[in-house]
């Protein structure tokens, strides 16, 4: 578009970036460059993602019984929280679009009033995503990771209209403590200055007592069945996995565990929601320093809006991938 | 100031009277297309659920069938409708938030080409792979079993 000159000193030097090869200034064109790298970025962590589902396309976590929570409300709501948090960004995606408009009619105000409300939707979507981490972080129901690094999760069946529905249980709500639970092993004792990692809440032992005491709790392990559901084990089944196979009571995510299943997912979706969220970050500071600059009346008085323009760019590129990342952690 | 927006969507479907109100057409056509993915990812739809075709037995002609269908054979229909409805939204978003629309197309081709072409690739390469891997793993005479 030709409607806006940046008057920044360069006309008429063809190496400093005076002439528009393809009728877009320097700036946006080397906007563009960096977009279109940025995008072969993220399609590799998503490329790389989809290589070890495909490997474990068998045993990959269902997102619906992952990603359920809602702030402020208790309950099973997969896909709310997430679609609330697309639609803010879509939302602030629009609100840049629309100074970078008024940015065209050099409407200042209008103009600050937009570049604003970005950075307000920008900085609700950050705050969204730290809680989902959290929320991921802290886990459900706990589970037991066997020796092979497989997740085990507990449930029992329940009426629900008429049908049989496997509902989960927490094992906090099982769990018979047992005294023989080894110590931690703190600074204090032993080899001097050398310690551990705090112990799970729970010994296998522990959980293994309490499934024996309660005879409607089953196990359910990582295959994905014909109907596309978690494969729940028989009682006899259930007891003979967590005895033999359990190993470690695993309750959360980090990038060693992941109670839901595969730890893979666990670290693909920490690295790319967080390299994600890390440009989301960058794009809010960058918003703000733009928008003091359009406060000041830099822009004004160099005659145009393009700066608006090309942070604008790097925007939508950050709304763009999280479409795709969307799709590709929560609905596919 | 003069602008040389295109002040149309869908082909000259929806025309707008200015490029504001063609910004909040285009923002309801995504919240549209957003709330349809979230309905069908709640409901899961069980005609959606299980692939249509199977894929055919023996011989180049029926490898190239499979090839060839391959999205409606190997996906649910239901993620094949999630993936179209995903590249829908970037385009809108690139074409009317981007203004990539407006540009020259010369420019257009540059990154979307670019793009489109490598991502394609990377993409073929690393699901194939990936099958692969996952079949070591998973035939019935395969050395690696699961441990549990």
């Amino acid at each position: 578009m030709d409607t806006t000159v940046a008057n920044t000193g360069t006309e008429g030097k063809t190496w400093g970036g005076g002439n528009r090869p393809l009728g877009a200034s320097y700036g946006k064109l080397m906007m563009w460059f960096f977009i279109v790298s940025d995008a072969l970025t993220f399609s590799g962590f998503l490329a790389a993602y989809g290589f070890s589902r495909f490997k474990f396309i068998g045993e990959w976590p269902i997102a619906d019984e992952v990603f359920t929570h809602v702030p402020f409300f208790h309950g099973n709501y997969p896909m709310i929280y997430v679609a609330f948090m697309t639609f803010i960004l879509i939302m602030s995606s629009v609100t840049m679009v629309l100074a970078v408009d008024a940015g065209h009619h050099m409407n200042k105000a209008k103009v600050t009033l937009y570049m604003f409300l970005t950075i307000i939707g920008g900085a609700i979507f950050v705050g969204s995503q730290a809680w989902e981490w959290a929320t991921f972080i802290q886990g459900d129901y706990g589970a037991v990771q066997t020796k092979g690094g497989n997740i085990l999760q507990f449930g029992e069946y329940v009426d629900v209209d008429g049908e049989q529905k496997f509902k989960r249980i927490s094992i906090d709500d099982f769990a018979v403590p047992v005294a023989d639970v080894r110590v931690e092993h703190e600074r204090k004792n032993g080899l001097w200055f050398v310690d551990e990692a705090p112990l799970p809440e729970y010994s296998v032992n522990e959980i293994y007592k309490g499934l024996e005491a309660n005879p409607n709790i089953l196990v359910r392990n990582q295959i994905i069945n014909e109907e596309g559901e978690k494969t729940v084990l028989s009682r006899e089944e259930s007891l003979k996995q967590i005895k033999e196979n359990g190993q470690l009571v695993v309750k959360g995510a980090n990038l060693v565990v992941n109670e839901y299943g595969t730890s893979l997912f666990a670290d693909f979706f920490f690295f790319i929601t967080g390299f994600h969220g890390f440009h989301v970050f960058s794009g809010v500071v960058i918003n703000i320093i733009i928008f003091f600059n359009v406060v000041l009346g830099t822009y004004e008085r160099r005659g145009s809006y393009e700066m608006v323009e090309k942070v604008g760019l790097y925007w939508h590129f950050v709304d763009l991938v999280w479409v795709f990342v969307f799709t590709f952690f929560y609905l596919v | 100031m003069a602008h040389a927006h295109k002040l149309e969507i869908f082909r000259g479907l929806w025309k707008f009277k200015s490029n504001t109100q063609k910004i909040w057409g285009v923002l309801a056509f995504l919240t549209l297309v957003t709330a349809i993915e979230v309905v069908l990812g709640i409901y899961k739809p069980e005609s959606l659920m299980h692939t249509w075709l199977d894929p055919m037995e023996g011989g180049f002609f029926a490898t190239l069938y499979n090839i060839i269908l391959s999205p409606f054979i190997y996906m649910k229909p239901l993620n094949l409708i999630f993936i179209l409805l995903t590249i829908v939204k970037a385009y809108y978003i690139t074409w009317d938030f981007m203004h990539m629309r407006d540009e020259k197309s010369s420019l257009r081709r540059a990154v979307v080409w670019t793009g489109v072409f490598l991502i394609c690739y990377l993409i073929f390469i690393l699901l194939q792979e990936g099958g692969y891997v996952f079949e070591v793993y998973n035939t019935d005479d395969a050395l690696i079993k699961r441990d549990f």
